[in-house]
């Protein structure tokens, strides 16, 4: 057992603190958490954006006047439609590698495209599940906004998205936890997120086992961290209700 | 066209499914200042097609409804602008369940008569004691009680200042005993000169505070008149077969 501790302490020392070896995790974790966060904020702003177009068109586009305005609805709905089955119908991996390798091939920033690439992803997954909030706030409210005298956008705007999130909250949280470990796969195109930080320190020292135990374990400890989070606001919002 | 006329609605049809129903069939009708009409028949009469085609909610297949002088069905025209000025009470309330009561009733004064938040509350608040519920600014919808909730859905139409009140059924969905605060309301509008259009299964509230009463059947008006002409010396067969029903 002792003869084990020792050999522990000695990897231990080889992988994380010669050589300050311990900055590829820490600035990797840093890159990870970069790339995620604006991922989120993209994915959310793309998401809602396709969720707004598509359930207006599935709600108003059958009885609309014909005319320029169901025109252009009908063509940016189409165009999100398009949006959706080819970043649904990919791998992120290919997504990720067609962003760094053809369409930002000039770009030496790394983990910002890495961030438009994930965001983009992420996009489409968010617009589906706004788009069942969207779908499940009563038509009522939509009524009554209207009777008020708000117009359609900002129906949307002040009554029914605000009431949309509350109820896509947790699906959206998890949504983020998704996308924080689908970021590891970010070491395809050379940016150093966590898990090639893993990766450059099993390269160095030929050990495999203690750096890759080291970043499964922070990913865990991020995932349950934030899946804690989640049930907290999720029990907020429902005490809030009453 | 006489000043006196808000709201003249000319043979307005609404089909769905292409003609397969026939929600409204030709349906003309002038609603004037200050009057309290009351539109009354079964159900599927087409009574609540009538009343959101007033505002536009669902928008006739054809027809011309002019508001003060303005044809709204004309796609031209802003209809957002016109809503403004045309308040309406749904069976349902729909109170915006995330927001406070005082947030419910803000909402729309300050976005879009562009008030200040000031104003507008103080405005809200001293509505909300008319309706004797100024206590219950600061709660949500989910805690009051079907007759609160509608006596605030009320006073939410009433923070925009309306020039007419529109009333869908907004009775329907109470418990029996909160069906008179909520009368007590609306009869106090009428009292106060308030321009309303009511649907509504109540009777006696039509006899007490309607000056005209629509009767309506399949789609079209089939007899009109006075509360007394109506509940008193009904023409028509339909009218006739109907009040016996209910009465």
């Amino acid at each position: 057992m002792a003869e084990w501790f020792a050999d522990f302490k000695t990897d231990f020392i080889i992988c994380f603190v010669e050589k300050n070896r311990w900055k590829f995790i820490v600035n990797g974790l840093g890159n990870t958490l970069k790339i995620t966060l604006f991922a989120l904020i993209l994915g959310i702003a793309i998401g809602v954006i396709v969720a707004v177009v598509r359930s207006t068109w599935d709600k108003n586009g059958a009885d609309m006047r014909r005319g320029f305005g169901r025109g252009l609805l009908r063509f940016f709905n189409g165009i999100c439609k398009i949006y959706l089955t080819v970043i649904r119908g990919t791998p992120v991996v290919v997504q990720l590698m067609i962003m760094y390798y053809v369409i930002f091939a000039a770009s030496d920033n790394g983990v910002l495209v890495a961030a438009i690439a994930f965001g983009i992803n992420s996009g489409a997954y968010v617009a589906e599940i706004v788009r069942s909030g969207i779908m499940s706030v009563d038509e009522g409210q939509f009524e009554a906004g209207r009777s008020l005298g708000f117009n359609y956008i900002q129906t949307m705007r002040y009554i029914i998205v605000p009431q949309a999130f509350k109820v896509v909250l947790p699906a959206l949280a998890n949504e983020f936890i998704t996308l924080l470990k689908e970021t590891s796969v970010a070491g395809y195109v050379a940016v150093k997120d966590l898990t090639k930080g893993a990766d450059i320190i099993r390269g160095a020292t030929y050990q495999t086992f203690m750096p890759l135990m080291a970043v499964a374990i922070v990913y865990l400890v991020m995932v349950m961290f934030f899946t804690w989070l989640v049930g907290k606001l999720e029990r907020r919002l429902r005490s809030n209700e009453r | 066209m006489s000043d006196n006329i808000l709201i003249q609605v000319e043979d307005v049809k609404k089909y769905y499914n292409g003609e397969k129903i026939k929600a409204l069939d030709g349906v003309s009708a002038d609603i004037k200042k200050g009057e309290v009409v009351v539109v009354i028949g079964p159900s599927g009469s087409g009574k609540s097609t009538f009343l959101r085609c007033l505002n536009l909610l669902e928008a006739p297949t054809s027809g011309r409804i002019l508001f003060d002088g303005t044809d709204i069905t004309d796609p031209r025209t802003n209809i957002n602008n016109h809503r403004q000025h045309m308040g309406m009470v749904f069976q349902h309330f729909n109170l915006f369940p995330n927001m406070t009561i005082l947030k419910n009733l803000t909402l729309a004064p300050i976005k879009l008569r562009k008030k200040s938040k000031e104003e507008a509350e103080k405005e809200a608040l001293a509505l909300l004691g008319r309706v004797g519920l100024e206590d219950r600014a600061n709660a949500y919808s989910s805690q009051l009680s079907g007759g609160q909730k509608q006596r605030i859905a009320i006073v939410r139409a009433l923070c925009m200042n309306p020039e007419v009140m529109l009333f869908d059924e907004p009775t329907s969905a109470l418990d029996p005993e909160m069906v008179g605060e909520v009368l007590d309301v609306m009869k106090q509008l009428a009292r106060e000169g308030m321009t309303m259009v009511v649907v509504t299964h109540e009777m006696g509230f039509a006899r007490e505070v309607g000056s005209r009463v629509i009767f309506m059947d399949e789609g079209r008006i089939v007899e009109e008149g006075t509360p007394s002409e109506i509940f008193d010396s009904p023409k028509s067969d339909r009218l006739k077969s109907f009040l016996a029903k209910i009465l």
